[in-house]
Order: structure tokens, then sequence, then C-alpha cells
């Protein structure tokens, strides 16, 4: 049920990310969700896209040094403490996070945290019976 | 095919070889004495006449020539010949002062074509092949030297010069292009524009002559898998020629000098004295061929070792072994002497690309070293601590290479200016 996630090489330079959004932008990629992780002499940008083998090919023309990651989406209620709670049960049953942030789409009454999990053989076994759930594709209407 | 452009030459007994420098070298002196006055001075200052020199035994009586003599001697104080027995100039690019222009009589050309067309043939060239010539036309001498020996070889030549990489690729596929000679960066370039727009299947290289500045064993081994070829190096210098003073055979193991041209000879680079074979030492050469501008001692500033052991090629000429370094380019930082290819070996032991670029600077008195090394697809990953400890783990070995520290700043692809003629390597703010 995991998405891709397309990670992109930036060199802290005025304009890189700029550059990159209006590229994507121009070939009609839709960006759901994007977040930076970032040094003094370069980053990393996230980026969940609705069309990601599209997206990757625009990119890696453009000379981009990329890489696709497999990241999970949860479901979680839109009230206070929802976070606390999923991060807490994850913890629980030692499913270890590497980073996360939320996409820009939700439905009422929810939001959603995209979570790089790099063992992930115990997540969906740590969210059974939790009332928190994981979302796919389909769901998020991506490819 | 031929092994060999001249084999009654190129495998010639010591003695012979021997034979033919100690009689080319008296005439040489004679000529020179006769004809260059500023060298004539100079033999005059150490007190040494063409009487005294019988053979390659007394070349070391002889004063050197260096590069500050061409710069003094500029433009024509080291002409061996009237101007209208010249044909031809070559001029190499100077950091600093006036350019150095070298001159060739008709005899000269013919000559260096010669040792261009023995480069090519012991690379597997015969004139079946179609030599594919991206070096430089002009002023250097790295386009017009293959050029002249590809001619003698008979292959058909493309004098295509360096740039403009897509018509590069579009000759090497439609007029299937064999053997490729320009610098390693450029070859480098080329494979990687190769791979990037798919034209493996149909371009058919078979082997590469890549001279003119500095590549390691791992650089060889990158161009050679990316372009399914053998490359071979080649050796040269404007002031002696251009390429073509010594070449690689398929052994792989140094250069073979044209020792019926040019003499070899090694110094300690402090002292000038001239040091046993197998030493590492600054490379010197005399030309006893040229006429028009006949180099007598000639010191290289390039750090080699020479070797006469027996070849499996069957050449029997010195070898020598790739430069370790240019004392030009060595930089010495906090005291410590340090070469570019170093870096650029350490960098692919790591998984980076060589395309590297040192920026020296001097803050608060210290000497600060900077290696800003190109991110490439291997070496990325969507986790910042991995990249992070990749580049640790550079650091380190950057160190225990060098025996001093550097920081590294990781930079997009492509992103350190690649010139299709000599790559820039070095910045050294401390000159400036
Ligand atoms: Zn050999």
């Amino acid at each position: 049920m995991n998405i891709h996630q397309i990670s992109v090489f930036l060199e802290n330079r005025t304009g890189q990310l700029a550059e990159i959004t209006r590229l994507l932008a121009d070939n009609g990629i839709d960006l759901r969700a994007i977040s930076i992780a970032e040094t003094t002499d370069y980053g990393i940008v996230r980026l969940i896209v609705d069309d990601s083998a599209k997206a990757s090919s625009i990119l890696l023309q453009h000379g981009t040094i990329l890489s696709m990651t497999p990241v999970w989406v949860a479901e979680v209620p839109d009230r206070p403490a929802s976070l606390a709670e999923l991060l807490e049960t994850l913890a629980a049953k030692h499913v270890d996070v590497e980073y996360m942030y939320s996409l820009f789409t939700h439905k009422d009454g929810f939001a959603y945290m995209v979570l790089r999990i790099p063992d992930d053989t115990m997540l969906e076994d740590a969210l059974k019976d939790t009332g928190l759930k994981l979302v796919g594709h389909e769901e998020l209407g991506i490819q | 095919m031929a092994r060999y452009f001249q084999p009654e030459i190129e495998t010639a007994s010591h003695e012979q070889i021997r034979a033919w420098q100690d009689e080319r070298l008296v005439k040489q002196i004679r000529h020179v004495w006769d004809n260059v006055s500023y060298y004539r001075q100079k033999m005059e200052e150490k007190g040494v006449t063409p009487d005294d020199i019988h053979g390659v035994a007394d070349l070391h009586k002889l004063p050197f020539l260096t590069k500050d003599d061409l710069r003094e001697a500029y433009p024509y104080g080291l002409l061996g010949k009237p101007l209208g027995e010249c044909v031809r100039i070559h001029s190499t690019s100077g950091t600093t002062g006036k350019r150095v222009v070298a001159f060739y009589t008709q005899n000269d050309i013919d000559l260096w074509d010669d040792c261009c067309a023995r480069a090519l043939v012991a690379a597997g060239a015969d004139n079946e092949d179609v030599c594919h010539i991206a070096y430089g036309f002009g002023l250097f001498t790295g386009g017009a030297g293959l050029n002249g020996g590809s001619h003698k070889v008979g292959c058909l030549t493309i004098p295509m010069s360096s740039g403009n990489t897509d018509r590069q690729l579009q000759f090497m596929a439609d007029l299937g292009s064999s053997i490729l000679c320009c610098t390693p960066s450029y070859a480098a370039y080329l494979a990687e524009a190769i791979e990037e727009q798919g034209l493996k299947d149909q371009i058919h290289l078979k082997a590469g002559i890549f001279g003119a500045e500095a590549w390691s064993e791992n650089m060889r081994r990158d161009i050679e898998e990316k372009l399914g070829i053998k490359a071979y190096d080649i050796y040269g210098l404007t002031e002696i020629s251009g390429p073509g003073v010594a070449f690689e055979c398929e052994a792989q193991s140094g250069m073979h000098i044209n020792e019926d041209h040019f003499i070899a000879e090694i110094i300690d680079p402090e002292t000038g004295e001239v040091l046993p074979e197998g030493s590492k030492g600054e490379l010197v050469f005399t030309c006893v061929t040229k006429e028009a501008f006949p180099m007598i001692r000639y010191r290289t500033k390039d750090i080699c070792v020479l070797t006469r052991e027996k070849c499996p090629c069957g050449r029997t000429h010195v070898k020598m072994s790739k430069p370790m370094g240019r004392s030009d380019d060595m930089l010495i930082i906090r005291g410590v002497n340090v070469f570019p290819s170093q870096i650029e070996t350490v960098l692919l032991q790591q998984g980076y690309s060589p395309n590297y670029q040192i920026i020296v600077d001097r803050i608060n008195h210290t000497d600060t070293l900077e290696v800003l090394v190109e991110m490439n697809a291997d070496m990325f990953s969507d986790s910042l601590a991995k990249i992070s400890a990749a580049e640790k783990e550079l650091i380190l070995a950057l160190k225990s290479m060098l025996g001093l520290s550097a920081t590294v700043k990781l930079v997009a692809p492509k992103s350190i200016t690649r010139s299709e003629g000599k790559a820039v390597r070095i910045i050294d703010k401390r000159k400036i």
C-alpha cells in the first residue's frame, strides 16, 4: 500500500527550488506534498506528486539527481492529539519513523501524514485495531 | 595489422638507439652553438663548448633550459633555422606572462607526425580505421599532431576539434569513428553524453588516445568501461614538439619515449643532478632531431620515473611513468604537497564522480582546502543521514590520502565548469 516519493538533490543556491517546482508545474504535474531536509551546503527535497513516473522522467531529462523511495500515508483524524497517538502507537510496537511530513490533500475530518519507515514489516500489524489506517494510490488519486 | 609503425626503429637494440643518440646529439649541439645565440651564451657561461660533447655521456655538462628561458627568448631567441625554412608555429597557453611559441620546419613536422603515427599504431590503428580527433585544432598541438599521425597511418581522419558535442556524437555514429583522440576529461564527458542520449549501440569505438592533462588509472577504467574501448595515454609538450613524445602500448604500463628523437633524463628538481634509472624526479628532454626549435635539456616540471624493463610489446624504447604530478600543479597546502590526481583517486574509490574542483584559500593565516564534489545518482539518497555519512567517509579518506584535512562541498551534477579542452581543477585564491 506504499506510495512513491521522489527525492531530489538541490544545491543551496537561490532559485533552485523555484526552478524545480516551475518545471513540474509547466508539465502539468500536481504537487501533493513537499518537504525539505537541508544542510548548509545542500538539501533533499521530497515530493509526492500525482504522477510519479512522469515527474521523475521530466526531472531526469532536466539533469536532476533523484531517487524513488517507498513511503506510507497514514490517515489520522483531524483533531488534537491524533498525531501523537499515531506516533505513540508506532513507538510502542517499535516501528521506527525516519521522517514524516503532511500531505496537502485531506478530506473532511481527516489529515494525511507521509511516513518514511525503513523497516516496514511490522507497520500494518502495528496499526491493526487502532482505528488508524493507511491509504494508497487509489484513495489519494495519484499514480 | 602491423604492430609497429616503424619496426626497425621502435624495436632497435639499446646499443643502436644509443648510437643514434650519440651521433645526433653531437651534431645537434654543433647546430645550436652555431645558430642559437641564446643557448650558446648559456653554454659559454657554463664553460662548455661543442668540443666537450662526444655523446649522451656528456649531456650532463650542458646547461638546462626552462620555461623562463622560453619567455625571455620570446619570440625568436631560441630559433635554430631562418624563418624562411620554418613553416608553422604552435603555442602554449601560459597562465602568466608571455606565451611560449615553438617553431617547426617541414622536417620537424614530418618527424613529429611519425611519432604520433607510432602512438596510433600502438593503439591498434591501421588504414581501415576512422580516426576521430576531438583535440583542439589551432595553436594547441593536440589536434595538429594526431591529425598528422593519422594521415601517416592512412586512417580516415575526422578533424573534429573540441566542442559541439551533438555533432561529435552524430559523426561518431554516422561515420563509424573507431579511434577517439581527445583529452581524458572530454572523453569522460562524451561517454556520459553517449549514455544519456542512448547512442551506445550506434557508436563503435575500439580505442582512444587521451592526453594533454593528468588522469588516473581509475579514470581510465571508467572511460574504458563506459565507451567499451581500450584507452591509451599519450605524452608530449609543445616545447618539445607536441603529443607523441611518448605513448602507451598495449601493456598500458608506462609510455615509450621516442628516444631516436628525444633523450630523456630524470633530475633532482632541487639540485639539478641527474638521478639513476628508477628514481623519481623531474623529466628533462633534449631534442636531437629538431631543427627549428631545438630544445636542449628542457625541464618539463613533470615528476615521473623512467624504466628500461623489457616491455611485452617488443618496443625497446625507455618507458616513462604517467607524470605523478606537475610541479606547476603541485599545491603546497599547510606545508604538505598535494597533487590533484590524489583527490581524483579518492573520489572514484568512494563512488563519486571524478569531476571536482579544488579551492585553496588562506583564512586567518591558515591554508584551507575545499573540494567541490558533484553528487551523482549512486551516492544520492532520500536520507540526509546516509548522504552525510558518506560525506564524512569521503573527508576521512581525503585526510588519509593527503595527510591534511579538507572540507567537502557536495554540488549539483554538471555544476563544475567542464571546459571541453582542459578542465579547471584548481582555484588557488592565495595567489590573488
Ligand atoms: Zn610496450
